[in-house]
């Protein structure tokens, strides 16, 4: 099964409210996945590079992280600790030491960006969502996954979103057939797929059409002729918000759209308690058509 | 009229207490307020009672109904009215996958438009779409009628039994086994009584429709490289 949600405002007023909304709307999609679930948020642009990293044991391993990181780089780093997670802010071009840092340490990499914050874990999503402090996030866009897991493990790593390039992030409901050859063809192309799941290879390939100059669209567009399956794809960039079904659509979506924003559910209950959702525009997104939005 | 707010009461609860109605209840109209797109409200009714759910639903709302008139105020999420038995479920806005699936009887109304898969299996039951319909509809359809006011998707009618289909805007195409047929007299009175039945304002004549040209029904050795 599995449950998406999602949230693109419009408005910049609005910004304070997207954690608390997102986090209403993540919980309402808990019987689709219970087994863990994650949210991407598009948060505060940093002064240079944000870097989430997850642990087992944060405890120790977040511990003089801030001063070992910035004896390394030579230059002056921030951690901000959110449960197993921690967001690291580095100075420009610091990234590949940073992360040659954190593989040596066995530090996992959630994603980077000048925007993004990703934060995923095992468990039901109200509690993961009470680990992050999600109603307390601000944002201008956000993404969310329910997990009920089917092609590989319930880990940490195995829970969406996934992220494969800077401020990229994508979640998945449903299962691709031929991610196999497509990691073959991913990886000759300088990706280093982490897990065995499908879905990281979707969002390999989306960065990978983003990386070679597409647009958010036609690298949506592209899904619908490389990769096979089932899939309802939610997509975030830095500044921009995208819906993508399989030609066949057995996966459920709707979407809501106002004024004041654009919002994604697996199903009407994760948007029935949005502001203004009476009058919103709802609607079903048509098999094998994109959707998106950029600001 | 009996209310019933799902903000306070357990999902089952409500349920229990449509199916519990006995044949000459004399609560015979019930509404179902907070819906918020709740999987399997109203399901199996078997009384002539009337039910308004003011709002949007998730899963199944309707499925398996005999006799009770269900009418939904907003959307409805996939498989509403499945294995409808008999009685009427009207839907005020669009409805998402397999609407009416299964169903051996009764009326189902879509106000807006049907998603894919409209009367998948229909074994009897009648439906009536006023807006479009998406694709793979009316798939190994078995018998009932299947009238759309709007377009119709990809693959119409494939397998089809004996469902009728009546279209009358355009079909983007017709499945394995589906063929336009001719409409005779019989078929436009049909037509004409659904019509009125689902308060949709269109002539029987502005109608195609499409049938089984019945090649499907029995092996054929011209067929047996295909398996």
């Amino acid at each position: 099964m599995c449950g998406i949600v999602g949230l693109f405002l419009k408005k910049e007023e609005l910004r304070p409210q997207l954690g608390g909304l997102l986090a209403d709307m993540l919980i309402t999609m808990t019987d689709r996945g219970p087994d863990s679930a994650g949210i991407a948020i598009y948060g505060d642009e940093a002064d240079g590079l944000k870097m989430t990293i997850q642990s087992d044991t944060p405890d120790s391993d977040f511990a003089g992280l801030e001063a070992a990181l910035g004896d390394v780089l030579g230059q002056p780093v921030t951690v901000r600790v959110v449960d197993t997670h921690a967001v690291i802010t580095l100075p420009e071009g610091a990234e590949p030491a940073a992360r040659a840092f954190m593989d040596s340490r066995g530090l996992r990499i959630m994603g980077s960006g000048t925007a993004m914050e990703i934060f995923k874990e095992i468990g039901l999503p109200k509690d993961v969502a009470a680990r992050f402090g999600l109603r307390e996030m601000a944002g201008s866009h956000g993404i969310g996954h329910t997990r009920m897991a089917t092609e590989s493990a319930v880990t940490t790593l195995g829970a969406h979103p996934f992220s494969t390039g800077a401020d990229q992030c994508l979640v998945h409901n449903g299962s691709l057939s031929n991610h196999n050859q497509m990691r073959r063809v991913l990886t000759q192309k300088g990706f280093a797929p982490r897990t065995q799941n499908d879905t990281e290879i979707a969002a390999c390939y989306i960065s990978s059409r983003l990386a070679e100059g597409s647009g958010l669209g036609e690298a949506l567009e592209g899904t619908l002729e490389d990769l096979d399956g089932f899939f309802t794809f939610v997509v975030g960039t830095r500044n921009g918000f995208g819906v993508v079904r399989d030609p066949i659509a057995c996966k459920p979506a709707v979407m809501a759209e106002t004024d004041d924003y654009v919002a994604f559910g697996s199903e009407y209950r994760a948007l029935a308690n949005l502001p203004g959702i009476e009058t919103a525009r709802v609607w079903e997104p048509e098999p094998a058509t994109v959707y998106f939005w950029e600001r | 009229m009996q209310t019933i707010d799902l903000a306070t009461t357990p999902l089952r609860d409500m349920n229990a207490m449509l199916q519990s109605q006995a044949a000459q209840t004399n609560q015979t109209a019930w509404n179902i307020v907070n819906p918020k797109g709740a999987h399997a409200i109203a399901v199996g009714l078997d009384a002539p009672i009337e039910v308004t759910v003011s709002g949007s639903t998730g899963y199944y709302c309707g499925g398996m109904n005999k006799q009770a008139s269900i009418h939904i105020a907003g959307s409805a999420g996939p498989g509403v009215a499945e294995n409808m038995m008999s009685g009427t479920v009207v839907i005020e806005g669009d409805a998402s996958q397999y609407a009416g699936a299964t169903g051996q009887g009764g009326l189902l109304v879509i106000k807006g438009n049907a998603s894919s898969r409209c009367g998948i299996s229909m074994k009897g039951i009648d439906i009536v779409v006023h807006g479009n319909i998406g694709h793979m509809s009316a798939f190994m359809a078995q018998s009932g009628n299947l009238v759309v006011l709007g377009d119709a998707g990809d693959a119409l009618g494939d397998s089809l039994y004996e469902a009728r289909l009546f279209v009358r805007g355009n079909v983007k195409s017709l499945g394995a086994d589906c063929i336009e047929k001719e409409m005779r007299p019989e078929h436009l009175e049909i037509l004409r009584d659904l019509l009125d039945r689902a308060g949709a304002d269109a002539k029987p004549e502005e109608f195609r429709r499409y049938g089984s040209a019945r090649t499907l029904y029995h092996f054929h050795v011209d067929n047996a490289s295909a398996y």
